[in-house]
């Protein structure tokens, strides 16, 4: 472990793991600049310090979008919460039709968003892994950058495109397996028959969606991290004889691990925040959440973006408000999650 | 490695070898692999290959499926030049310029803003940032990448509209824009900032030239395919957003040039307001428009990529 944490950082950017070795030299050349030296010195020193102002100021802009991003969400939220009459954590209920009578919760919100979003990460991962392993590991160089380049453009595609697809074309393709699922493996809680008549535009179906849609962000970032796996891991599994499987499982895999899940994290991020397509895609339901893959329902996302057009009174709007900054939350500590995991291995 | 080569080295070895006398000639040196190990590697090649096979198919289906159903509306005489204005929901008539204008200029809108900002703010955490603040801004920057573009949009919302009074136009999209567009723009230029060799600094420092200066001529322009790719990729991406649009603009069926005030169409909305079109009109229209989307991203993503095959910097 300490072996292959010292042998992973130098090469890509000495700058930033040891400021003070690049950073102090480049500094010294400006700030020991002699006053009076010429006349142009005092206004260089000025162009020195409004340069740095404004590039500091631009990387403040950002942390204090985060911030305020927080704040303002917050701020709309709390009236709302505190007119609420239902539990908002647990209530199934979101209504908010009469002002004066708010009664909105996140159970089934949280329900069908974690659902889904779990659900397309337990398809996409393996997917994923293996993909990355085949771009990294079996194809050949120059076929692989063609290949990961059909990857990426999976995630070029729109998601209201991804949305359109799959309710029109995979909702169908997907009722054989929905239905099949449902009548041999319905005892299992996740398979039994949920709040919707039918067995299209479920979660089942949305998660599948979710999964093709963070499919490119996982392999991104896992590819990035297994073609770092350092040459002489790899070389001194072969010269022991390992097969190519157990040059990935014995060098591959155990340098990538931790990159590999921080890509998770953040493909689950995306699918937690995702809005259009999930929105096209899994139906509304009218009764409670079962916790069935064959419930419909709203995740906080497509909730959101399907009042949107009434957001007019601010108490039901800070209703809406207030989901949003649960959402933001979720996203914010998975993202943490998935920064904290990779360890700066993986920079985006 | 081989097999043959791992098998076939034993007995030549002990043929050859210089204390040929001590040691049997046929002392197998290394084994064969076991067939447990055979199977397991080629089960692993066919499972890895598959995997990427599972992913192809997606894509493909997307593909075809938009390209299909959207390829006879784009070839319309009328799609390209015309509006919906006036145009009968069951009517095949009418075009999208009005949609393809919105899209545009709400994502030009953002980049115009996003883009010094995130150029400055990647200078920053490459060539100035140091110690706590630029680890804060750098994990920042990850957080804000990780935003969801709906959170983006109540933002917006909330501090523009619910709090400053503002009205819902075309340019509280390109606000919420900025917002998904800085990550991408500051991770990309970052990313070629730091492939700018010292050696090009320090021959500027070297001139007596300051700082500033030698990031404005020197790093910067040496880096400068890299932000333009990063900048073509970040438009590519903020075009397709629907949450935004949602939440900040009403939809218009005809043109609207001011982006500062009234409804306008983009293609996004465009599409997701003719879902609750019944006709087999509306179909033709949302299919239509996704295939036009798709075009001007992939056009995006190409030149992105022509671009930085013009990168002066190698990676």
């Amino acid at each position: 472990m300490t072996e292959r944490t010292t042998e992973q950082a130098p090469p890509r950017d000495p700058r930033n793991e040891d400021p003070a070795a690049g950073s102090a030299t480049l500094d010294t050349v400006t700030d020991s600049d002699p006053d009076g030296r010429s006349r142009g010195s005092s206004s260089r020193r000025r162009g020195e310090r409004v340069f740095r102002g404004l590039t500091s100021g631009s990387g403040l802009l950002v942390v204090a979008a985060i911030a305020a991003i927080g704040i303002f969400l917050l701020v709309q939220a709390v009236p709302s919460l505190l007119a609420n009459n239902a539990n908002f954590l647990t209530s199934p209920l979101f209504d908010t039709r009469d002002p004066a009578n708010l009664n909105f919760g996140i159970r089934d919100l949280l329900a069908v968003t974690l659902l889904s979003s779990l659900f397309a990460l337990v398809i996409a991962m393996p997917v994923a892994l293996g993909i990355a392993l085949f771009l990294t590991q079996y194809a050949p160089k120059r076929i692989a950058r063609t290949f990961a380049y059909v990857i990426d453009l999976l995630a070029a595609v729109p998601s209201i495109i991804y949305g359109l697809w799959g309710i029109a074309v995979l909702a169908p393709a997907l009722l054989p397996i929905a239905t099949w699922l449902q009548g041999n493996l319905g005892w299992f809680p996740l398979f039994a028959p949920g709040n919707l008549p039918v067995l299209t535009g479920t979660i089942f179906t949305g998660g599948v969606v979710l999964a093709v849609m963070i499919l490119p962000i996982i392999t991104a970032v896992t590819r990035e991290v297994f073609s770092q796996t350092p040459r002489f891991h790899i070389e001194a599994a072969q010269a022991l004889g390992a097969t190519r499987w157990e040059v990935i499982r014995m060098a591959v895999l155990p340098y990538g691990r931790s990159g590999y899940i921080a890509g998770s994290m953040l493909g689950l991020g995306r699918a937690l925040g995702e809005t259009i397509a999930v929105l096209i895609v899994i139906r509304a339901a009218t009764s409670p959440s079962s916790f069935s893959l064959f419930d419909g329902g709203y995740t906080f996302a497509s909730l959101i973006a399907s009042a949107a057009s009434e957001f007019s009174q601010p108490l039901p709007t800070g209703a809406y408000i207030a989901a949003g900054l649960v959402l933001f939350v979720l996203t914010f500590v998975v993202n943490a999650i998935a920064r904290v995991v990779a360890g700066g291995k993986v920079n985006g | 490695m081989p097999d043959a080569q791992r098998s076939g080295a034993g007995p030549s070895m002990g043929a050859t070898g210089l204390d040929a006398p001590e040691r049997p000639a046929d002392a197998p040196t290394f084994q064969a692999l076991s067939t447990g190990r055979k199977i397991k590697d080629n089960l692993a090649t066919a499972l890895v290959s598959l995997a990427f096979l599972i992913a192809v198919v997606p894509l493909v289906w997307v593909l075809v499926t938009v390209v299909g159903r959207g390829i006879g509306a784009i070839l319309s005489a009328d799609w390209w030049g015309r509006s919906l204005s006036g145009v009968l929901p069951e009517s095949f008539a009418g075009g999208v310029y009005h949609a393809i204008y919105g899209t545009l200029i709400q994502a030009l809108l953002a980049a115009v803003i996003a883009v010094p900002i995130g150029i400055l703010a990647a200078v920053y955490l490459v060539e100035y940032g140091r110690g706590r603040l630029a680890k804060t801004t750098s994990f920042m920057v990850d957080i804000l990448a990780g935003v969801p573009s709906i959170v983006a949009a109540l933002f917006v919302f909330a501090a523009f509209i619910s709090i400053l009074g503002g009205v819902q136009s075309a340019f509280m999209v390109s606000l919420a824009l900025v917002l998904l567009m800085l990550p991408v723009v500051i991770r990309n230029t970052e990313e070629m900032l730091r492939l700018v060799p010292d050696e090009l600094r320090e021959a500027s420092y070297a001139l007596g030239i300051p700082k500033w200066k030698t990031i404005l001529r020197i790093v910067l322009p040496t880096a400068l395919s890299g932000t333009v790719t990063g900048v073509m990729l970040a438009l590519a991406r903020v075009m397709g957003e629907t949450a935004p649009v949602l939440v900040l603009v009403g939809y218009s069926q005809s043109i609207n040039f001011d982006p500062f005030a009234g409804n306008m169409a983009s293609l996004p909305l465009l599409m997701f307001s003719e879902l609750s079109n019944p006709e087999a009109a509306g179909q033709y229209r949302i299919w239509g428009a996704a295939l036009t989307l798709i075009l001007i991203i992939m056009i995006l993503q190409l030149g992105a990529s022509v671009v930085s095959r013009f990168s002066a910097i190698s990676k």
